[in-house]
């Protein structure tokens, strides 16, 4: 069920087309050609009785309700399938058309429960609210004739429950499932009076296709599909939109509330990353936010082998800022850091980074961007001159050519995968590179042209090939990288991807994808009208993860794919504030907005503003960090939302690293596995307890509202301020709004951001500025920020991390949909039974090569480490590749991980580890079961 | 600082840099990105280590870049 503030305009909006005159009730009204005759109604504010219809789907015309009067038109056609036409007087009420509806409503409500004083849609109910419009005050049918009123009730979904008893038969759930979802679960089986919805062949939702988006649920006119919640705490009484906590879509929703309790999250029809759509994670998984394990108070300890103790939060902040203090003394100003997390906001993180640099007196602060994107941020400021995609969400409705390189789509950005999804149905051809089938390869509707399955670790001899045959039979747009680009650099370009080692023949020998379909996916791509390329960690997390980056953005811009709607580099980013965490500054070498901080004239403005000289030298990331505190410089750090017990590489090396530190804090919601190093905790705020922003994939920033007080009392920038000022550098902000104002006044892509504009926009894409007011969907429209497109070499250089005899398989990694990275907040929902174990992938020719069957436990052992996992047969992988997750801590999968990262950012190559797998013994799986492994 | 991880990080970027056709540009290259990049004590260390014991382990590009950086970091005056 909607929510009740929605304003629904019944069919979809058509737009682009000229506008037709036409007389509804003798109304003068004037909508785009194509528009349906009831919205042409509802815009006018004429509402028409309809139950089978609703904005977000395309008019179905069975429900029989929204009939009018057309003159000149015998009969009485359905409003939400005709069209306008010029001169069309239309008549919505008469005698004649109440009568009818009246019967069709009787029909209805002859099979239907009525039992609405009881009914959880009770006061938003679209069948009970049509029943008061047409008049319904009798039914002549017994309810002894046939009916569906025993129906049983599936209550197999986690979070929704489906009751057949109430179902109306209006399609929308279904064709919500196919047109907004993309997934086909549910179908309508038997015909006339028999018709039923059916997940998948008529078994229980949770045996069906279905991923639990919400959608059905949001299109449901009754009670027949209902959150659980609602069933449990009734109607909400006021809502507050916001914007998801989880991954980089950054969807928004309207919290809907009853005092400070949240009912449901509803997706907002209004949120333009989203549409109206969501996913598992945002929809159902925001339990954790007041799940039992939550710390809501400070806690201290001398050592971390010593009990904690719980204090106020004077003392925790006093001893805090006493211990860095101390620090600092004894190592040298150096030797303290901060890492800001991509869960946090944007006002947040630029606060971690203010302290670092203006209390601590160093540039010793990083992200946890540098474990993902962070070579998307040196490979895309290189080439275009900023770090950030270059479309917006919407553009890929204008593709047609979409190539996804080394990106789940549907797994990690489900619901930007459904509008991908839709485009592809529409005809857009796909072209997917990637060592595994990933689900969008081959799904109902779509099949990928080409699957470049390509070897963990061949990327960049991948995108090299292509662009050799790009140049070789003359498929460079020659126009636009002469009028857009640096001629001598793409001169030199043009001569080293000409060279024979960068053909798709032996491309082929290092890859393993056929030259011919390297040679015809190039051809695809390079004649596209529209071509738009979409990536992921499998690009980024690799020792050459920035050269890949680099790469992408030659191909782009060597076929003029950059600067208009429908093309485009667009990295897809895993937490819903990544681009904005970079934006703040969070990276050791540059201020807000990309600038490094060794330029002066910048340094100038940030000395001004905040009355310290900046440090010009730039400071440790995070892995330079932990190396650091085993050399004795690096004695102190303050973490404020980020797990880098769990989601570093290495973990060993890190574990040591931690010990090492003198004081570590963090700040956080849970006692995550670097709590156990840590001698200060602070209890930080979910997104639903503060004020911010988040700056999604497409450079979306948009406001997060806090719908309840924080649980431990502060939002988490309220801590920031209070340990700086205990540091010795006051801060003073009375609310999140003053922070954004600061970033707007020291930063020229965010001039323009305010929180009043936010909230009359709903959004902006940066830059917003004097050039730009409403912010920018596309960038690079007329030139690079950088001035000329850059064209950079990138030589294939093969990682240092080989398989051998002793180690013969590629484990790589990836995200599943219903778990959001280390699970610490997912695990702590019903989602965790949804994927309730990481598994092992294992393509069938290597499962008999090493003796493993379909369940077994395998030892899975590195260089750097082992760890157990059951084993998945299955040729998603292929032979010589094993995959899996990485959402719980018992897989321990990050101790296989070695320390090769990225050249140029140290990102960590999470994407390719050399293993060995062996099944484990029987008696030591019985043992592994019963100790609940 | 690890010396064997600075050195091999330091390889890793020359190993990027040194496919550019023009080799002064990409010692220029690998200079600046540590510059640009690395934290002075990470410097300081691969400098000391190129000193003291002639960078053996460094490729000779990187061992080029190394010097031409300690040019730019050595203290004025």
């Amino acid at each position: 069920m909607r929510s009740r503030a929605d304003n629904d305009l019944v069919t979809p909006a058509r737009t682009g087309g000229r506008l037709v005159a036409l007389e509804i009730d003798g109304r003068p009204v004037a909508v785009p050609e194509g528009t349906s005759v009831i919205r042409a109604a509802a815009e006018a504010g004429i509402r028409v009785p309809k139950l089978c219809a609703t904005d977000s789907l395309e008019p179905f015309g069975s429900c029989r309700l929204c009939i009018v009067e057309i003159e000149g038109q015998r009969g009485y056609p359905a409003s939400c399938t005709t069209p306008v036409r010029d001169g069309m007087r239309v008549r919505t009420e008469s005698a004649a058309l109440a009568r009818l509806r009246r019967g069709v409503m009787e029909l209805y409500i002859s099979d239907h429960p009525l039992d609405c004083l009881t009914c959880p849609a009770n006061g938003n109910c679209e069948l009970q609210d049509m029943a008061g419009a047409v008049g319904l005050r009798e039914v002549r049918y017994r309810p002894s004739d046939e009916n569906h009123l025993s129906a049983s009730r599936d209550e197999s979904n986690a979070y929704f429950t489906f009751d057949p008893s109430k179902c109306i038969v209006c399609s929308r759930c279904v064709r919500a499932c196919d047109d907004v979802q993309g997934t086909f679960a549910l179908t309508i089986d038997g015909r006339g009076f028999a018709s039923v919805i059916s997940p998948g062949q008529n078994g229980p939702f949770s045996a069906s296709e279905c991923v639990s988006c919400g959608a059905c649920v949001h299109a449901c006119p009754t009670a027949t599909l209902t959150e659980k919640s609602v069933i449990e705490l009734g109607q909400p009484e006021h809502s507050v939109v916001t914007t998801c906590g989880y991954c980089g879509v950054g969807c928004s929703f309207r919290a809907e509330m009853k005092g400070d309790l949240v009912v449901r999250m509803a997706p907002d029809p209004d949120g333009r990353a989203n549409h109206g759509h969501s996913c598992v994670k945002g929809r159902f998984a925001w339990g954790y936010a007041t799940h039992p394990d939550r710390v809501i108070h400070p806690m201290i300890r001398n050592s971390i082998d010593a009990p904690w103790r719980q204090v106020s939060w004077e003392e925790a902040i006093g001893f805090a800022a006493d211990e860095f203090k101390r620090i600092q003394e004894k190592y040298g100003r150096g030797a303290v850091g901060g890492i800001t997390s991509s869960r946090c906001t944007n006002e947040e993180t630029f606060l971690v980074q203010k302290m670092v640099r203006a209390a601590f007196g160093n540039n010793n602060v990083d992200t946890c961007a540098r474990v993902c994107h962070s070579p998307t941020g040196y490979g895309l400021k290189t080439a275009f001159g900023t770090s950030a995609t270059t479309q917006d969400f919407d553009s890929v409705m204008a593709s047609d050519i979409i190539m996804i390189i080394g990106a789940n789509v549907t797994e990690g950005h489900p619901v930007f995968a459904s509008q991908m999804k839709r485009r592809l149905r529409q005809g857009a051809k796909l072209i997917v590179a990637d060592p595994r089938a990933t689900e969008i390869v081959r799904m109902p509707h779509i099949e990928a042209a080409f699957h470049l399955q390509l070897r963990p670790g061949t990327n960049v001899a991948l995108i090299n090939a292509l662009a050799h045959v790009i140049v070789a039979e003359g498929l460079v747009d020659e126009e636009f990288v002469a009028a857009r680009c640096d001629p001598a650099e793409f001169a030199t370009w043009k001569k080293f991807v000409s060279e024979e080692r960068n053909s798709p023949e032996l491309a082929e020998k290092i890859t393993g994808v056929p030259a011919e379909k390297i040679r015809a996916a190039a051809r695809l791509y390079a004649n596209a009208t529209n071509a738009a390329i979409y990536y992921g960690l499998g690009v980024t997390e690799h020792s050459q993860g920035s050269t890949m980056v680099l790469g992408i953005a030659n191909l782009a811009m060597a076929t003029g794919n950059i600067g208009r709607p429908g093309v485009g580099v667009n990295p897809l980013r895993g937490q819903n504030n990544v681009q904005g965490s970079c934006d703040m500054g969070s990276f050791p070498h540059e201020f807000s907005g990309y600038r490094h901080i060794s330029d002066p004239v910048v340094r100038a403005t940030f000395d001004a503003a905040w009355g310290v000289k900046v440090d010009s030298e730039p400071g440790l990331r995070i892995p330079n960090m932990f190396d650091a505190a085993l050399d004795g410089s690096f004695r102190g750090l303050y973490v404020q939302g980020e797990d880098i017990a769990q989601s570093e590489p290495n973990a060993a090396h890190v574990s040591t690293a931690l010990r090492a530190m003198e004081c570590i804090v963090v700040q956080d919601l849970f006692r995550n596995e670097t709590a156990k190093y840590a001698h200060v905790f602070l209890p930080g705020s979910s997104f639903l307890e503060k004020n911010g922003t988040f700056t999604n994939s497409e450079r979306r920033i948009s406001r997060v509202r806090k719908v309840m007080a924080p649980l431990g009392g502060k939002e988490d920038w309220e801590i920031t301020c209070d340990l700086s000022t205990a540091l010795g550098y006051p801060m003073k902000y009375s609310h999140p709004r003053e922070i954004m104002d600061e970033i707007a006044r020291l930063t020229p892509t965010f001039s323009g951001v305010s929180y009043e504009k936010l909230d009359r926009l709903g959004s902006v894409q940066w830059p917003c500025n004097a050039d730009a007011p409403a912010g920018t969907p596309v960038m690079h429209t007329a030139k690079f920020i950088r001035g000329k497109g850059k064209f950079t070499i990138t030589e294939y250089v093969p990682t240092e991390e080989r398989i051998n005899a002793q180690f013969p398989l590629i484990l790589t990694t990836g995200r599943i949909l219903t778990q959001y990275n280390v699970g610490t907040q997912t695990r702590r929902t019903p989602n965790a039974a949804m994927h309730s174990e990481d598994r092992l992938e294992i393509h069938p020719n290597d499962a008999e090569l090493y003796g493993i069957r379909d369940g077994d436990l395998v030892c899975v052992q590195s260089r750097r480490g082992q760890t157990s996992l059951h084993a998945l047969v299955t040729d998603r992988v292929q032979p010589g590749v094993v995959y899996t997750t990485f959402h719980h801590p018992e897989s321990h999968t990050n101790e296989l991980m070695t320390e090769h990262s990225d050249w140029a950012t140290n990102c960590p190559e999470y994407k390719v580890t050399a293993v060995h797998v062996s099944p484990v013994s029987r008696g030591s799986q019985q043992d592994a079961t019963a100790a609940g492994r | 600082m690890d010396i064997r991880n600075l050195i091999r990080m330091a390889n890793d970027i020359g190993a990027y840099f040194a496919a550019y056709p023009n080799h002064d540009e990409a010692v220029a290259g690998i200079a600046a990105h540590l510059r640009n990049f690395w934290d002075p004590r990470m410097r300081r260390a691969l400098i000391d280590y190129s000193n003291q014991e002639g960078g053996a382990d460094l490729k000779p590009i990187v061992r080029e870049a190394v010097l031409a950086l300690a040019q730019q970091d050595r203290p004025a005056g």
